[in-house]
């Protein structure tokens, strides 16, 4: 058994970018969350070969003997987190116009925009986002010339030039306020075009043949409504209000075809039950508890656990600044766990269910077959001063170098006393 | 009583003065520049003493006590150490396995400036008529009911800094706030701190007037060189003022004609008014430094301060404070080099670093927000204890507002500004379990009774929620 101890992978991590593993690699006596049936594993042993996971045991079972060893004694693993819903990799810097494909305003598509169009791998916020242990990146476009954001997409948070991107994983609209204002300024607004849209999609691509113009789509869009109006690909609905919520819980129910899921619902403790009963999945942000908006007045910071208690799917993301911070729903997983919920639940939060509402096949979980996206923390993952040690995607060692680190190494020491400090290079 | 015949005397001054009258009489009928005309009104709501036990301590000048006690009587920290036992009239808590820190103050915050619910209506923290608004005060935006003020108690923050916003070269007076809910503004202010000055550096003032309104050319300044002329432009004016002021209590004649904005500015160098300067880049921070010296004056702090870390010597050199986040970056241009070091980075360089929030959500959770940079701090080698780190979020911002004689720590004599955590503040598990502020407990999580909720809540969705 060739043997290698952790530092040696760390220090490799740190100077290449995505060193390959030829041989099979066993992560032993770590405390391994698996996210399945296994449960939490302490000292367990994890081993994981051409980018999959082989095996889940406990201590003492064998490690093959060709496998390098990451040492994880002391230490936590997790699936490596899904980041249920951001803007990673497709703005740079958001003031700056140029750097941010989130939104077109002055578009004539809407549904057809595809935000994987503007994904760029190499964007620092994708790094950044991946140090943290998340390998997964959920990305949606924003709504700005009408409630359909357009397609959103998933990707691995590699930055690489072979960075795996699943297109068109869900097409985003905004109901509520913001969906108002883009529909033309009300409720009925948004649900006139939204109901309207779906019939141009149904209506596509006879009606447009004629030469004729749908009802709310044009040509380009009714046909990328498509797959959602059939129920074939994942609608995801911002929204925040009690009645938001009902009137989405009233909709789904009488097109009982489409898949639905909501995101925001910081009301959503409010109808809770109904939401279990209607199996519409929730990605909220525990941080949210102010009345922020007359549609969010009922908000709190126990609403993630309120919902997940009454047996409502719930993923948690950081909302706020979903750009360069979706780093941060680890952070408010943690809080959420201060605010009544169960760690186990808030790690599932993070893995399972982002998994089972984009519906990303062997994500979010560690047992034999699930795709190696794995991650080595120095300590419980949830916890604000945690941070990953190793973080593996598809069985590849990351580097956990980032521009941010780069310039913090630089400036480690202000010694400028015999050369300026731009000829130190980290 | 005092404090209205004051109040009159002030009135008395601002007419003459408005109507430019004055005459060489002599000193005690001499127009003076009030300088409180809205007075605290705040007074320590009723305390019973209050004996907690068996608490691991953090007292704010850098120590630790395990298994401590900590005595508050009249509204003031009376003792504090181990081996001390109850007095019998004290309500004795038992913190075994809890911990105490001094309450948490945060230096930048809009509460009140920008409330929740943040509709159009609301928004009363920039003046943006002008580049030069040193004349408006934060205080006359502030809507004492906004529900960001109960969920910032709920957080452990016992006092904060109301600062208008960063649109401006000189954004206006800040004002410094007791973290109690009050029918006024007055209510809340902390009795005694100093007034501050808002500036602001780079993006925000050339983006608001250069290309503001979506018109460009719109009006200076357009450029970082239109701000820096646009500060020294300002100081000039206002170094003109002090002399005319100063010329006038010495040799008497007609009183400087009033004005507000120039008041402030003077109140800067007179050494009254302590600056609050918002400012991202290592570079500009270095310039502003530079024109401090240049007009005699000194910033206080540099908030935001996110290349602070790039500058760290230069800045414990000079004397200021930096008020950071833990790790927001990347929004614009002048954050895309934030770092999660850069608190203990600075701290490190001797300098004076501070965790600020910004933000009605981040306000609720600073202790967390200084354990990420402990932590990030840690994983490269820079170890600081956590008693040592918490000067991050009481004394540092205390020293900062011209209050850290009187809170930020416990020390005998000081105010009783408490927080009674359920655990280690250090994890992101722990929540604050008591609020006390000057000694009277104003949030108690368990008891829905002390737990304050705003005139805007009552009767909607989730009143009086755990929130």
């Amino acid at each position: 058994m060739s043997v290698r101890h952790i530092a040696s992978l760390i220090a490799a991590a740190a100077c290449l970018a995505l060193p390959v593993l030829a041989a099979p690699v066993a992560i032993v006596g770590g405390n391994v969350w698996t996210g399945t049936s296994q449960g939490t594993i302490p000292s367990g042993i994890v081993v994981i070969d051409e980018g999959r996971v082989v095996s889940v045991s406990k201590a003492g079972s064998p490690v093959p003997l060709e496998a390098t060893v990451i040492d994880a004694t002391g230490k936590w693993v997790s699936p490596g987190f899904i980041s249920a819903f951001s803007r990673t990799g497709i703005v740079e810097v958001d003031a700056e116009d140029a750097t941010d494909d989130t939104s077109a305003s002055g578009s004539d598509y809407s549904v057809a925009l595809d935000a994987a169009d503007g994904f760029n791998p190499d964007s620092t916020a994708v790094a950044v986002t991946r140090v943290e242990g998340v390998t997964r990146i959920v990305v949606a476009p924003e709504a700005s010339s009408n409630l359909f954001a357009g397609q959103g997409f998933v990707a691995d948070t590699s930055g690489g030039v072979d960075t795996e991107i699943s297109r068109k994983a869900f097409l985003l609209i905004s109901l509520g306020d913001h969906g108002a204002a883009l529909a033309g300024g009300s409720r009925p607004a948004a649900w006139a075009q939204f109901r309207a849209a779906l019939d141009d999609a149904g209506a596509y691509p006879a009606r447009y043949f004629t030469g004729n113009d749908g009802t709310a789509l044009g040509r380009v869009d009714a046909e990328a409504l498509g797959p959602a109006a059939r129920g074939e690909q994942l609608i995801l609905i911002e929204a925040h209000k009690a009645s938001d919520l009902n009137a989405i819980m009233d909709f789904a129910a009488a097109n009982p075809g489409l898949k639905i899921a909501i995101v925001g619902a910081d009301e959503g403790w409010r109808v809770a039950p109904r939401l279990a009963r209607s199996g519409i999945p929730v990605i909220v942000d525990a941080f949210s508890n102010l009345p922020a908006s007359f549609e969010q007045l009922g908000a709190t910071a126990e609403n993630a656990s309120r919902m997940m208690d009454a047996g409502v799917t719930i993923a948690i993301s950081h909302l706020g600044d979903s750009s360069h911070q979706a780093r941060l729903a680890i952070q408010v997983a943690g809080n959420a766990v201060a605010n009544g919920m169960s760690h186990d639940d808030a790690m599932k939060a993070l893995t399972t269910a982002p998994a089972e509402i984009f519906g990303l096949q062997g994500l979010g979980v560690i047992g034999p077959g699930a795709r190696a996206d794995i991650v080595v923390w120095d300590g419980d993952p949830l916890e604000i001063t945690s941070n990953p040690d190793v973080v593996m995607i598809d069985g590849d060692v990351q580097s956990l170098t980032t521009r941010q680190t780069e310039l913090r190494d630089r400036y480690l020491k202000l010694d400028e006393s015999t050369r300026p400090l731009a000829y130190v290079k980290p | 009583m005092n404090r209205i015949s004051l109040a009159g005397l002030s009135c008395l001054a601002l007419i003459l003065a408005a109507c430019g009258g004055s005459d060489k009489a002599d000193s005690k009928d001499k127009i003076t520049v009030p300088k409180d005309p809205f007075p605290s009104t705040y007074a320590p709501y009723p305390n019973p003493s209050v004996f907690i036990a068996n608490a691991t301590i953090i007292d704010g000048t850098g120590a630790l006590i395990e298994q401590g006690g900590l005595l508050i009587e009249n509204g003031k920290v009376s003792a504090i150490g181990k081996d001390l036992s109850a007095p019998g009239d004290a309500k004795v808590i038992d913190a075994a396995g809890r911990w105490v820190t001094p309450g948490i103050i945060d230096n930048h915050s809009h509460l009140g400036v920008y409330p929740s619910p943040g509709v159009s209506a609301h928004g009363d923290g920039n003046e943006i008529s002008g580049p030069v608004t040193a004349e408006v005060w934060s205080e006359h935006g502030i809507w004492p009911q906004d529900p960001g003020f109960t969920r910032a108690l709920a957080g452990g923050i016992t006092s904060l800094q109301v600062l208008p916003g960063s649109a401006n070269l000189f954004g206006g007076r800040g004002v410094t706030l007791k973290n109690v809910p009050s029918r006024t503004v007055q209510g809340m202010k902390f009795p005694g701190a100093p007034y501050t000055l808002k500036m602001a550096c780079g993006e925000n003032p050339k983006r608001v007037y250069g290309y503001g309104s979506g018109n460009y050319p719109g009006g200076s300044p357009y450029s970082r060189m239109g701000n820096v002329a646009g500060y020294r432009e300002s100081w000039i004016r206002a170094a003109d003022y002090k002399r005319k002021w100063e010329k006038y209590e010495k040799e008497g004649g007609d009183a400087p004609m009033r004005d507000l904005e120039l008041d402030t500015l003077k109140g800067v160098l007179d050494g009254d008014i302590l600056v609050h300067m918002h400012c991202y880049r290592a570079d500009e921070m270095a310039q502003v430094i530079d024109i401090s010296k240049e007009f005699g004056y000194k910033v206080t702090a540099f908030h935001h301060a996110v290349e602070s870390y790039k500058i760290a010597d230069k800045l414990a050199e000079y004397g200021a404070c930096s008020s950071m986040w833990a790790d927001w970056w990347g929004f614009k241009m002048e954050a895309y080099d934030g770092i999660k070091e850069n608190i203990p980075m600075v701290h490190k360089a001797g300098a004076c670093a501070i965790v600020h929030s910004d933000s009605d959500i981040g306000i609720q959770r600073l202790n967390q927000e200084a354990a990420k940079a402990w932590a990030d701090g840690k994983k490269i080698g820079i170890n600081i204890p956590e008693e040592e780190a918490w000067q991050w979020l009481s004394l540092n911002p205390a020293k900062s507002l011209g209050i850290d004689g009187k809170t930020g720590s416990l020390v005998p004599g000081k105010m009783a500004d408490v927080v009674v955590w359920s655990g280690n503040p250090f994890s992101v598990y722990t929540k604050a379990d008591q609020v006390f502020v000057d000694g009277a407990l104003m949030y108690d999580r368990s008891d829905a009774a002390n737990r304050p909720v705003m005139d805007f809540e009552l009767g909607q969705p989730g009143e009086g929620d755990l929130k």
